[in-house]
C-alpha cells in the first residue's frame, strides 16, 4: 500500500509552500482583503510562470502534464497561504470543465490561457439562495444567447469566461440543463461586485442580456458534467480547506507557547491544550479523507463521488473548527483586525459554501453511500 | 498513490492467505463475524480454549507473533508484513484477544528487559497460547496517574514481598503470568521509586476478583496481593527503573496499528436504512442524514488514517503521530451513535431486551459500555494531553507532586 503522496510530488509541496510564502505574506493578502487590488496580479503571474495554474493542463494546451495528485498538493498550499488569487474558480471549476466537456477548439483557446495566467476563469451556477440543484437553474438558453441573473459567482468581476448553467428544457429532470461558455469581455453581461465574507475572493453578480453563449458539451448533459466538476472541485477545494486547517491549529499553537497569562504559557492550560487536541484530530481526519479522494480524483475511480462528498463534508468541518478555535485561543487579540486570525475564519465559512453548503454534501454523501450499498 | 501491494508483499499475502484457508477454525466463522463491537460470543465453547488451539496452530505455522525473532517463538517478519497478516486473519483475529496483552505489552518488556534465560523460557510460549500474561498497572489510586501506585514490594533476602492491590486487570482469571509494577521506595519522587518484575499468577497470596461493571458485564479483574513473594529474578529492569520500564511497555499499547477500532458506523447505517419512522425511513429524514454523514467522514477518516501509517510501515518509515487520535475519535462516537439510534426508537428506546424494536438491544449494550471505551487504555483527557504534548509540543501540565517524596504527597485519608 502507498497511501501517500509520493517524493516528486511531496518536493513540488515545499517548492509552492517556499513560493508561497515568499509571495504571499499576510501582508500581501491584505492589501486585497482591504480593498486595495481586486486580487493579487503579481503573485497570479508567478504562479503561471512556475507552472502551478497548469499544472493539470496537458501540454498539448499548455499545461505542465501532471496530474491531480499534483493540483491537491499546490491546492493545499494555496490554503495554507490563504491566497487571494481566482485559484478555485478557474483551475478546479472552469478548467476542470473544460477538460471534461470542452471541444477541441474551446480547449485550445481557453486552456493555454489559464496556464498562461492570461485568462481567468470562473462557473456561474447559483441565482442567489439555494444549492446546486436543477430546479435552481432558471437562467435560460434559446438560439444560443442567455438571458438571466447569476449569483453569487466566484470571482466573477475579474473573470475573462465563465462556463454558465441554463436552462434549455422544462422536463422537471436533469436533462433540462445545459452548460455555456461564455467570453465576459465580448458583451451581453452586466457584472457587479458584491460585498461577501472573505473579500480575499470576490464574488459577483453576472446579469446576461441575450449574451451570445457556446455550447459546452452536449445539449442535455449539462447536468451531469456539472456533477464531475463539483465532485472534482470537492477534492480539491478540500486540500485547501486542508492547509488552512493545518496553518490555523499553526498559529493557534505558536500563539499558545508564546502568551503568558497568570505566570505561564497558556498552552499548559488543559483547556487550551485539550481545544489544540481538538483541532488536530479534525485536521487530521480531513487530511486522510482527502487523500482518499485524491486517489479517486486522480484515478478516476468509480468511488469518486462519495469520496469528494466525504473530503469535502471532513474539510469544511476541519477548517472552520481549526479557524474558530484559532481566534479562542487568541483571545482578544484573535478578534481584532490586526491579527490574521479572522482571515482564516473569513476564508473558512466562505468555503463551506462555494460549492453547496456543508448540508447540500452531506445529503449527497448519504445519497452516494446507499446507492454503493445498493449496488 | 495506490492501495496495491508490493512483490513481496503480495508474495507474502498469498502465503498467508493459503495457509489461513487451509488451517482457520472455520467452524466459527460465522459466529465470530457476527460478534461486532469488540463483544465475542461463542455458544457452545469456550472463547479462551478456541483462541487457544488457534493460536497453538499459528505458532507451529510460525505465524503466531510474526513480528517476533524467530528464537523467541516468532516469525522475524516485517511491521507491514503482521499488518497483511492481521487483514488476511480477519474475523479469526478475534479470537487472539487473550493474548493481545501478552503479544502487544507483557512480551516486548521482557525481551526489552529479560535475561537471555527468561526471554527463551518465557516468549515462546507467551507467543503460542500456551502460557497467557496479564498486565497489573492500574491501581485504584493509580489510574490516569499510574505513577501514584501504592502496591509495595519490599526486599527480604534474595525475594521481595508484594503487598497491594491491583485493578482493571483484563484476563487475569486465565493468566499464568502478569507483569506487575510496583513501589520499591516510598521516600523518593513516585517516578523514582517504581520497580517492575513478573510473577506466577499462582503464586501463594494472589486472589482474583471480577468487578461487576457499569454495564453489568465482568470482563475485568482486581487483584489482591498478600506476602506474595517474588524473587529478586523476576526483577525486569533495575530497582527503581520502574517507571522507564513501563514506558516500554505503554509504548508498545500505543503501536498496535493493525487493530480496527469499532465506530459503530457501520449499524447505525444499517439500521437507519430499515427503521420506520412517521414519516418515511429514518434514512430519509434529513437530521438523519446530517448526523449519518458526519460520523460516516470520521469513520473512514479513522480507516484512511491507518492507512497511512500502513503505507509508512511499507516503505519501511516509522509512522507519524497521526494514528493517536483512534481511540479519542471513536469512544464518543459509539456514545454518541447509541444515544441517537435509542433517540429514534423513541420510547422503546429505554428497553434493554432482545425486542425487535429496539434490535436486539444493541445500541442500549453500546451506550452502556461506550463509558469504558473512553477511560480504558488513556482517558479522552489523558489522549488529549497526549496530542498536545508530543505531537503539538506544548507544555506538560505543571505537577505540583513532581519533585515531593511519595509519602509526602498529600492523599485523600493519609
Amino acid at each position: 500500500m502507498n497511501f501517500d503522496f509520493s517524493d516528486d510530488q511531496k518536493q513540488l509541496r515545499d517548492q509552492a509552500r517556499k513560493f508561497l510564502a515568499e509571495k504571499c505574506s499576510p501582508k500581501a493578502v491584505r492589501i486585497v482583503l482591504d480593498g486595495k487590488a481586486p486580487y493579487a496580479k503579481e503573485l497570479w503571474k508567478g504562479l503561471a510562470e512556475m507552472g502551478f495554474l497548469g499544472v493539470a493542463i496537458p501540454e498539448e494546451f499548455g499545461g505542465a502534464g501532471a496530474g491531480h495528485l499534483e493540483l491537491c498538493v499546490i491546492a493545499e498550499e494555496m490554503g495554507r497561504a490563504n491566497a487571494p488569487v481566482p485559484f478555485s474558480s478557474t483551475v478546479y471549476l472552469a478548467a476542470e470543465a473544460l477538460l471534461i466537456a470542452g471541444s477541441e477548439a474551446q480547449k485550445k483557446k481557453w486552456l493555454p490561457a489559464i496556464a498562461s495566467g492570461e485568462a481567468i476563469g470562473t462557473l456561474a451556477l447559483f441565482e442567489g439562495k439555494g444549492n446546486p440543484a436543477p430546479k435552481n437553474v432558471k437562467l435560460t438558453a434559446a438560439n444560443g444567447a442567455l438571458n438571466g441573473v447569476k449569483k453569487p459567482v466566484a470571482d466573477g468581476a475579474i473573470a475573462d469566461f465563465a462556463v454558465v448553467a441554463a436552462r434549455t428544457g422544462s422536463s422537471g429532470r436533469e436533462a433540462d440543463i445545459s452548460l455555456f461558455l461564455v467570453d465576459l469581455k465580448a458583451g451581453g453581461v452586466e457584472v457587479k461586485s458584491l460585498t461577501n465574507l472573505d473579500p480575499t475572493r470576490g464574488q459577483a453578480e453576472i446579469s446576461f442580456k441575450d449574451c451570445k453563449a457556446d455550447p459546452l458539451g452536449a445539449a442535455g448533459e449539462g447536468w451531469s458534467i456539472l456533477t464531475q466538476v463539483l465532485d472534482r472541485a470537492a477534492v480539491l477545494c478540500a486540500f485547501e480547506q486542508v492547509g488552512g486547517s493545518d496553518r490555523a491549529l499553526e498559529m493557534g499553537r505558536d500563539y499558545a507557547l508564546d502568551r503568558i497569562a497568570f505566570g505561564r504559557q497558556i498552552g499548559s492550560f488543559q483547556a487550551v491544550k485539550h481545544m489544540l487536541a481538538d483541532m488536530y484530530v479534525s485536521a487530521t481526519l480531513a487530511r486522510s479523507n482527502s487523500y482518499y479522494g485524491a486517489w479517486a480524483l486522480s484515478t478516476n475511480a468509480a468511488e469518486l463521488p462519495e469520496a469528494a462528498a466525504a473530503a469535502r463534508i471532513s474539510a469544511t468541518q476541519a477548517f472552520q473548527h481549526c479557524a474558530k478555535n484559532n481566534i479562542q485561543v487568541h483571545g482578544g487579540m484573535g478578534f481584532t483586525w490586526e491579527f490574521d486570525c479572522h482571515m482564516y475564519y473569513r476564508r473558512a465559512n466562505a468555503m463551506a459554501l462555494g460549492l453547496g453548503s456543508l448540508s447540500y454534501w452531506e445529503d449527497q454523501l448519504i445519497d452516494r453511500m446507499r446507492k454503493k450499498n445498493a449496488a | 498513490m495506490n492501495f496495491d501491494d508490493t512483490p513481496q508483499e503480495a508474495a507474502f499475502r498469498e502465503t498467508a492467505r493459503k495457509w489461513i484457508d487451509a488451517n482457520a477454525p472455520k467452524e466459527f466463522e460465522e459466529e465470530l463475524s457476527k460478534s461486532s463491537l469488540g463483544r465475542i460470543r461463542l455458544a457452545k465453547h469456550d472463547m479462551v480454549e478456541v483462541g487457544k488451539a488457534w493460536q497453538k496452530k499459528k505458532a507451529e505455522g510460525n505465524w503466531a507473533c510474526l513480528h517476533w525473532p524467530r528464537e523467541y517463538g516468532g516469525r522475524g517478519a516485517t511491521p507491514i508484513e503482521k499488518v497483511i497478516w492481521q487483514q488476511e486473519e480477519g474475523v479469526y483475529g478475534k479470537l487472539t484477544q487473550p493474548f493481545q496483552i501478552g503479544e502487544g505489552m507483557c512480551g516486548p518488556t521482557v525481551m526489552a528487559f529479560g535475561s537471555e534465560e527468561h526471554k527463551r523460557r518465557y516468549l515462546p510460549k507467551l507467543a503460542s497460547g500456551e502460557e497467557i500474561w496479564c498486565q497489573l498497572f492500574s491501581e485504584p489510586a493509580g489510574g490516569s496517574d499510574v505513577a501514584g501506585l501504592r502496591t509495595r514490594a519490599e526486599k527480604q533476602g534474595d525475594n521481595w514481598i508484594i503487598n497491594g492491590q491491583k485493578i482493571w486487570t483484563s484476563g487475569a482469571h486465565y493468566s499464568d503470568y502478569g507483569l506487575l509494577i510496583t513501589r520499591t521506595d516510598p521516600n523518593v519522587p513516585k517516578h523514582k521509586g517504581l520497580t517492575m518484575f513478573f510473577l506466577d499468577m499462582k503464586s501463594k497470596g494472589v486472589e482474583v476478583r471480577p468487578i461487576k461493571q457499569a454495564n453489568g458485564m465482568q470482563e475485568f479483574n482486581e487483584v489482591y496481593f498478600t506476602d506474595v513473594v517474588i524473587p529478586d529474578g523476576q526483577r525486569l529492569g533495575a530497582v527503581g527503573e520502574g517507571w522507564s520500564v513501563s514506558l516500554t511497555t505503554l509504548m508498545n499499547e500505543r503501536m498496535s496499528i493493525g487493530a480496527r477500532l469499532a465506530t459503530g458506523v457501520p449499524e447505525m447505517f444499517e439500521f437507519c436504512s430499515n427503521l420506520m419512522l412517521e414519516d418515511g425511513l429514518a434514512i430519509d429524514d434529513p437530521a438523519v442524514r446530517s448526523k449519518l454523514a458526519s460520523w460516516a467522514v470520521k469513520s473512514n477518516g479513522l480507516k484512511f488514517t491507518s492507512y497511512r501509517t500502513i503505507s509508512a510501515l511499507s516503505k519501511g518509515e516509522r509512522p507519524g503521530p497521526e494514528n493517536s487520535i483512534g481511540k479519542l475519535v471513536s469512544g464518543t462516537m459509539l456514545q454518541d451513535i447509541a444515544t441517537y439510534a435509542m433517540d429514534l426508537q423513541g420510547a422503546a428506546g429505554l428497553l434493554t431486551g432482545n425486542d425487535e424494536e429496539t434490535v436486539q438491544g444493541q445500541f442500549q449494550q453500546m451506550l452502556l459500555s461506550s463509558p469504558g471505551m473512553r477511560i480504558a487504555g488513556g482517558t479522552d483527557e489523558i489522549l488529549r494531553n497526549i496530542i498536545a504534548e508530543r505531537v503539538l509540543g506544548l507544555p506538560g501540565d505543571i505537577r505540583v507532586d513532581k519533585d515531593v517524596p511519595y509519602n509526602k504527597i498529600p492523599t485523600k485519608g493519609r
